[in-house]
This record gives C-alpha cells, structure tokens and sequence, in this order.
C-alpha cells in the first residue's frame, strides 16, 4: 500500500484560518474572523463541560463577563496592564466557577442548567449596581499608545486578530488534549450515566468541577481579549443571557461534544450574523435576525445531529459497508 | 481466622417506612466466591447499594480490606479494589466496546496506552475481543452484560461484585459465565455475586448468604444451604428440589 | 405598606404561575424547554394591543380571541417543527425553540417597531380596590382572578378529562402510553396548544397594564422557567407555587433591596430552594 502524506485535520483548519486574514485585506472581513475566533473559542470551552460532561451550562456568559471586567477595571482604575489583567481574570473566573458551581454539580439535568442561568443573571445584576465599575453606565476603555503591552491597536486589526487567534488555538489544544486522554473518558463516562462512572472509580464531583473549571478559565481570556478589541463593555454587553445562548447555539448547530463542532457552527453564524447585520442590519429592523433565527429552526428540524452530523452518517454509512464486508 | 475481605456489620435501610434491610451482618474472605440469594424483593440489590455507597444505610457499618467505607462515596471503593456491576447494564453507549473497558483502566493508569493494554487483555478474557470497535449501545443484552463485567474487571478489583450478570443469559452462555467466574476466582479475585440461576449459582459458590424480607435468613456452604427448612420455605420451594433431584 | 407588597406580589404571583403553567406543561410532558415561550406571550399581548387600536375592542373582548390564536400558533408549532426534533439528541430542541424565539422577536420588532405600546383604556383601566390599608389596581386584580381561573380549568382538565388522563399517561411513559394505545402524537400536539392557551390568556391580561413591545415576553419566559425549576419539572401545583413565591420574592426583594435587585432576590431564592430539594419543591 502506498503510503500517503497526511496531516491531522486541525493543522489543515489552523493554517486555513490563520492565512485568510491576509489574502482577503477587508476590515469587515477581519473583524468577522476576530469574531469567528473568539465564539469558536468560547465553543470550544462551553464544549468541555457541556459536550463532554453533559452538564448544560446556559451561565457562560458570566465568565466572559469576570475575565472582561477584570482586566478592564485593573486598567482603568490602575493602569495595570490588560496581559496582567487577563491572567488575574482567569484566575478569578475559575474561582468562581468552583465555588458557585460545586453546590449545583448535585443537581441533574434542567435544574444545573436553570441554576447556571440563574447564576449568571445574578452576576449581571451586581455588576449593573456595582458602582466602582461604573455600574450600568459601562466602561470606556481609556485609549493608550498601540502595542502588545497595551494590547490595544489603532491601525490595524491584525495583531487583535493573532492574540485571538493564539487563545483560540490554546483552548481547541485543551479541549482536543482532554478528549484524546483519561480525562476525556471520564468526562464521556459522566455523561452517560452517573452512577456507571462512580461504579469504576470516577469521583464525578471532581472532574465535573475540573471541567468547569478550565472551561471557565478559557472562557475568561476571550473576555478580556473582546473588552480590548471593543474599547467598551458594560453588563448588558458581556453578561447578558444572549453571549451565553450564542455559544450554545453555535456548538449545538455544529455539533455537540465534538472539537469541531464550534468551529464549524461559529464559521456559519458568526460570518452569517456579521454579515447580515452590515447589509441588513442599517434598517434597525432586526432582519439578520429573523434570517438568523429561520435559519437555526430549519438545521435543528433537517440536521438534528448538527452540521458535523453529516459527515457522520456518511462515516457511517461506509464504515457499515466495510463491517458487513468484514463479517460475510 | 484471617480479617475477612469484606465485613458487613448490622446494615439496616429503610425506605419511608418500608424495611428492604434489616441487621444484615455478614463476612467475604479473600479469595472466596460467595452468593447473595433471595427471592424478589428481598433486598439484596439495596444491599448492594448500601456496601458500594450508593445508598448511605440508616445504621451499621461496612469494612473492606480493614477500612470503614461506610457511606463513602462509591468511587471511594472502587478505589480501595472493590467493584460492582450492575443489574440493569449501563454501558457507556456513545463509546466503543473498548472505549468502554479503557474507561474502566484509567483507575490504575494516566496512560492511554497503559489503559488500551488493559483493555484489550481484558477483552480476551471475556471473548469480547472481536468486538471491540462495535459501539457499546449496538451490542446483545448478553455482550452488554459481559461488557459490564469487563469494564468492571478493568478496575483491577480485589472484589468484584456482580449483580445478576447471568439474568436472561441461554444455557451456553450461562455456561461461559460460570467459566469466567471460576477463572477469576484462580486469578485471586474474591466475589460477591447477587444470582437468581440456583443451577448457576450453587456449583460454584464457596457460600451462600440468603435474604428474606431484608433479613439474613442463612450462612452456609451451598449443600446446607439447600437443605435448610427457612430456606427453602422462604424461597426455593419445590423448583430447586425438583430439579436438583433430577441432575 | 408591608401588607400592600405582599399583596401586589402574590397577585403578580398568580400570573406568573400561569405562564409557568403552560411551559411546566410541554417541559413535563415531552422534555422540551420551549424558548419561545415568552414570545408566544408578546404576540398574544400584541393581539390585545391591535384589536383595541385597530378594532376598539376591550382587552377582556378580545382575550378569547387571543387565547385560540396562541392555542393554534403553538398547536401548529408543534406539527411544523416540535415534531421533527423531538427525538433528536442532546440539545437539538433547544436549538429549534430558540430559533424560532429569535425568529419571532425579531419579526414582531420589524413588523411593529421596538416602540413601547400601551392599552390605555379597558373595562378595568385606573380603577382601584381598596381594602383597609391596601390599594389595588383593577387590572391586577383582574389579571389575577383570570389567572387562578385559567390554572383552575387547566387543573381540572387535566386531572379530569379523558384527554388530560391521557396526558399524564404520555408524561410518565411514552412508549407504554403508546402501548396502550394512546395516540401520543396527537396528545403532544394538544399539550403545546394548551401551553399556548395558558400564555395566550396570560398575555391579555398582563396587557391591561404592561407596556407591549417586541421583548416583553423575554423577561417573564426567563421568570417562568426559574417557576417551573423551582416547582419540580412538568408539576402544575409546583408552578402554582412556585409562581406565587416568585411574585413575592419579586415584590417583597424589590421593597427590601431596590427594585435594581428585585430578580436577583428571585434568581437566590431559586438557588438556596434548590440546595434542600435538588428536585423542586415538588419533584421526585
């Protein structure tokens, strides 16, 4: 047999996403990939709990919402740099999530999935009162010299696009790590059935608390890296219960539980959304949503597996021809 | 006498008001394989519970390997070396046969190559072999039942603990099931099995413990067992005389 | 003062329930998270709105109408999408209902504009009731006697009729439901219009006295599930109670905090409930 050159299909996907940017030069096309990154990104995270743990989080919001005010509030208050921030950020969000979320891990299915929600919200609503981050009003970042210290940039988009892309690419990494090892196995073992994986030694607690846990630290560093990129936060923006549907959406539409399922779905919706809403989206009328919206509906009721559930029927469908071959 | 493996010490659990175990004491030595028998709703299942942890008993104590595991959580023995099966299978359906017992060896191993060494012996073992990149949820009732016990086996157990892993098996497979018992027993595995197969069961059975209404009606080697009035009015009446007459 | 929060909460408390109701329903019945729940409520607001500014009618002519409307949209929900993705895996479902909640939203705000909208004169409008140291608003009072109405018959029908009978059946198993020969498709199909009844009749009441715009369900389909969680997955009585306890957590956490804080104190309540009875307060 001829042995053929092959290259895992993730360095195929980094070198395709990390060359467009500079063979198509369009602003709108930049910041659409800057987008695509950070939700794919955000996929990839809510994927560790969520697709692999099957503990339904609808709360992400809340750790995009920690890791963007926290670098925010440090430069803006102390002129801490938004890198120093970032890492604070993570730390933070990742406390939090092993605190308000170990009480909840007892609870099954809708109720974790309500609680999460419910604990987001509240998150929301202190940081809408809180006044030392400005409260409602939000936060206009102030505007600094361009560099990587400041991790601002005034010329071109580029750089943002690379610092999201280098995160991207660490929680893909992460998430591909974790599936390929124990942990993954465990993760896919609590799905499946609790009591099955506390039976052979799985002390469900605790890696369910590890897996929000890196989930949410992942989550935290895109915050930061948008509250730089958009100059702007405020509570409605990164806490709201519309960031933490997206990335359920966009998972769930690629392809739950599966590494590639967030990139595939941010690679459809988020050019989709950006898109629609630069064309369209001038009337104020809410028509990349309506599109946006039919659009979810129609995958759901045709592709229920999400897109990657394509391809699998056809694995299948060969994989089958290729069994039934092997046993006559 | 040697510190038994597994020491069940006055286990009662109740439900509400109903009482499914009531003073249960009884003790495995290493090395042994003793049955838990009973008719339906005896109890023994909710005993199973109470000594792996899924259920915390009202009162009462159990030791394994001389350390009180009483309420700990079921990891916790899985840990220590005790494992158990359940009676209604619970394969990890979206994984692969082998998938399925790798995730059981990760309890002794970080490896993944480790843990697929682990699993592809085991898989021999329990003629599972050629099977192994079938997903689990396609598998037979009697495949899944031999997958349980190998995911469980993949622990590397001191004690196995096996709760009707021959239930709606045929004969031969029946057969294969009392073979793999007895080879685990030469392997130096104590077991713990929970049968309702009184053919299955009593040839290779060390001892037999008997619950009735969630108390222990009988501790004995199997022939005493079947000659005990209690017994056999509480439970196997006239079926396994019958046919024990006729073999 | 006291006396009048607490009043006005469980009066609020008794609408909520009512729109839980109707999402306990579908939740319980076939494992479904309807996202578009609350927008099923604004179209039924919208309707109220339109017959009075177009037609002169009053809220309490046009609630029948509105209540069918919801009924058939929410029936025709279930044969035109719900079906497809019912037996889907994992999150599918969600995606529909969510999906279509966008949809929805977005096509209500091109049709209508995001402008705020009142129904300012009604059989009920500025009239209050005044009962010793506590005054009520007609209309509250009004949205919630047709709350408690509307939970009574949705109760009776369920615990009562053949249908209802056969509803319970379907939730607690499908395929032995189906065994016995129910015909489950048929029973899905009438849970949602019910569900959509349940928030059609909702929706008109609350338009006597809440603004109507294209978000206006959004809030109390996010209020309604943390009612149907708190009561227990697809348990009527649980939402009945849930929902009164949320009005009040609502009412009294708004007086005691600022009304800044008033979800917050709802969204806890939910948290510390759940801690004792990880099922609900109703659940099994």
């Amino acid at each position: 047999m001829m042995k053929k050159m092959k290259f895992h299909p993730l360095l195929v996907i980094f070198f395709v996403i990390l060359i467009l940017p500079f063979i198509n030069d369009n602003i709108n096309f930049h910041h659409i990939m800057i987008m695509f990154l950070i939700y794919a990104g955000l996929g990839e995270a809510w994927n560790i709990i969520t697709g692999f743990a099957g503990q339904t989080s609808f709360g992400h919001a809340a750790f995009f919402g920690i890791g963007a005010y926290t670098s925010t509030v440090l430069f803006y208050r102390m002129h801490i740099s938004p890198w120093a921030g970032m890492i604070l950020g993570i730390l933070l969000a990742t406390l939090v999530a092993a605190v308000v979320s170990y009480p909840c891990f007892k609870l099954k299915g809708h109720y974790f999935a309500i609680a999460t929600l419910a604990i987001a919200e509240i998150i929301k609503q202190i940081f809408i009162s809180w006044e030392y981050v400005e409260g409602a009003t939000g936060i206009s970042i102030p505007v600094m010299d361009e560099g990587i210290l400041n991790m601002q940039f005034h010329t071109s988009k580029i750089p943002y696009f690379l610092i999201a892309f280098a995160i991207f690419s660490i929680a893909v990494l992460t998430a591909h790590y974790i599936e390929q090892n124990k942990m993954g196995f465990y993760l896919k073992a609590i799905r499946e059935g609790g009591d099955a994986a506390e039976a052979i030694g799985i002390d469900t607690v605790k890696y369910k608390l590890f897996a929000m846990m890196i989930s949410a630290a992942l989550s935290a560093a895109f915050g930061t890296l948008y509250a730089q990129y958009i100059l702007y936060i405020d509570p409605f923006m990164v806490f709201t219960m519309d960031v933490s549907m997206k990335i359920v959406l966009l998972t769930v539409l690629g392809g739950l539980g599966s590494i590639y399922g967030p990139i595939i779905g941010a690679a459809i919706l988020i050019p989709l959304s950006e898109y629609t809403r630069i064309f369209l989206g001038g009337t104020g009328k809410g028509v990349d949503l309506i599109i946006f919206g039919a659009l979810i509906v129609a995958v759901a009721c045709f592709e229920p597996e999400g897109i990657l559930g394509i391809f699998k029927k056809g694995q299948r469908k060969k994989r089958g021809v290729d069994y039934a071959r092997a046993t006559t | 006498m040697p510190e038994p493996l597994l020491d069940v010490r006055g286990i009662t659990m109740k439900f509400g008001s109903l009482v499914a175990n009531e003073d249960v004491t009884f003790a495995v030595n290493e090395g042994e394989i003793v049955s838990l028998i009973g008719p339906n709703g005896a109890g023994k299942t909710t005993l199973f519970n109470c000594i792996t942890g899924f259920y915390k008993p009202h009162s009462g104590r159990v030791f394994f390997n001389g350390i009180d595991i009483t309420a700990k959580p079921p990891h916790y023995s899985a840990r220590l070396g005790l494992t158990r099966t359940f009676q209604i299978v619970k394969p990890l359906k979206e994984m692969t046969v082998k998938e399925n017992v790798m995730t059981g060896a990760f309890l002794r191993t970080s490896g993944k190559k480790q843990a697929e060494l682990t699993a592809m012996e085991i898989l021999e073992l329990t003629h599972l072999a050629e099977k192994s990149d079938v997903p689990a949820a396609s598998l037979t009732i009697a495949d899944k039942k031999r997958l349980e016990i190998a995911r469980a086996l993949a622990t590397r157990p001191k004690m196995l603990m096996l709760d009707e892993a021959m239930a709606g098996l045929n004969q031969t497979e029946i057969k294969d099931a009392m073979e793999l018992c007895l080879g685990l027993k030469r392997k130096g595995i104590t077991l713990l099995v929970v049968e309702h197969i009184m053919e299955a069961i009593m040839p290779i059975s060390d001892r037999v413990v008997v619950l009735n209404a969630g108390k222990k009606i009988a501790d004995d080697v199997p022939e005493n067992v079947t000659s005990n009035e209690e017994v056999i009015k509480a439970y196997l009446g006239e079926r396994y005389n019958a046919k024990s007459k006729k073999s | 003062m006291l006396l009048q929060v607490i009043a006005s909460g469980v009066l609020m408390g008794f609408v909520y329930a009512l729109v839980a109701i109707g999402l306990t329903l579908i939740w319980g019945v076939m494992d479904i998270i309807n996202f578009a729940h609350g927008e099923f409520l604004m179209i039924s607001m919208y309707t109220v709105f339109w017959m009075y500014t177009l037609l002169k009618f009053d809220p309490f002519v046009s609630l029948p109408v509105a209540a069918l409307l919801i009924f058939v949209i929410s029936y025709l929900t279930y044969k035109i999408i719900i079906k497809r993705v019912i037996d889907a895996p994992g999150l599918t479902a969600l995606l529909a209902t969510f999906g279509l909640s966008l949809f929805i939203r977005n096509l209500a705000q091109f049709l209508w504009s995001p402008d705020y909208r009142f129904v300012t004169t009604s059989l009920v409008a500025d009239k209050k009731i005044t009962m010793g140291p506590v005054i009520i608003g007609l209309p509250q009072m009004a949205a919630a006697m047709g709350s408690i109405i509307m939970t009574v018959l949705v109760f009776y029908f369920i615990q009562k009729t053949k249908t209802g009978r056969a509803i319970q059946a379907t939730a607690l198993d499908r395929d032995t439901a189906k065994l016995m020969g129910i015909d489950t498709e048929k029973v899905y199909a009438i849970t949602f219009g019910i569900s959509g009844a349940c928030v059609g009749v909702a929706g008109a009441l609350m338009a006597t006295f809440f603004p109507v715009y294209p978000e206006s369900g959004a809030l109390y389909s996010l209020l309604a599930f943390v009612i149907v969680a708190l009561g227990g997955f697809g348990n009527i009585k649980g939402a009945l109670y849930g929902g009164i306890i949320i009005g009040l957590a609502e009412a009294l956490g708004g007086f005691a905090f600022g009304t800044q804080f008033k979800y917050a104190v709802v969204f806890l309540i939910y948290l510390l409930v759940i801690q004792v009875r990880p099922k609900g307060l109703f659940g099994w």
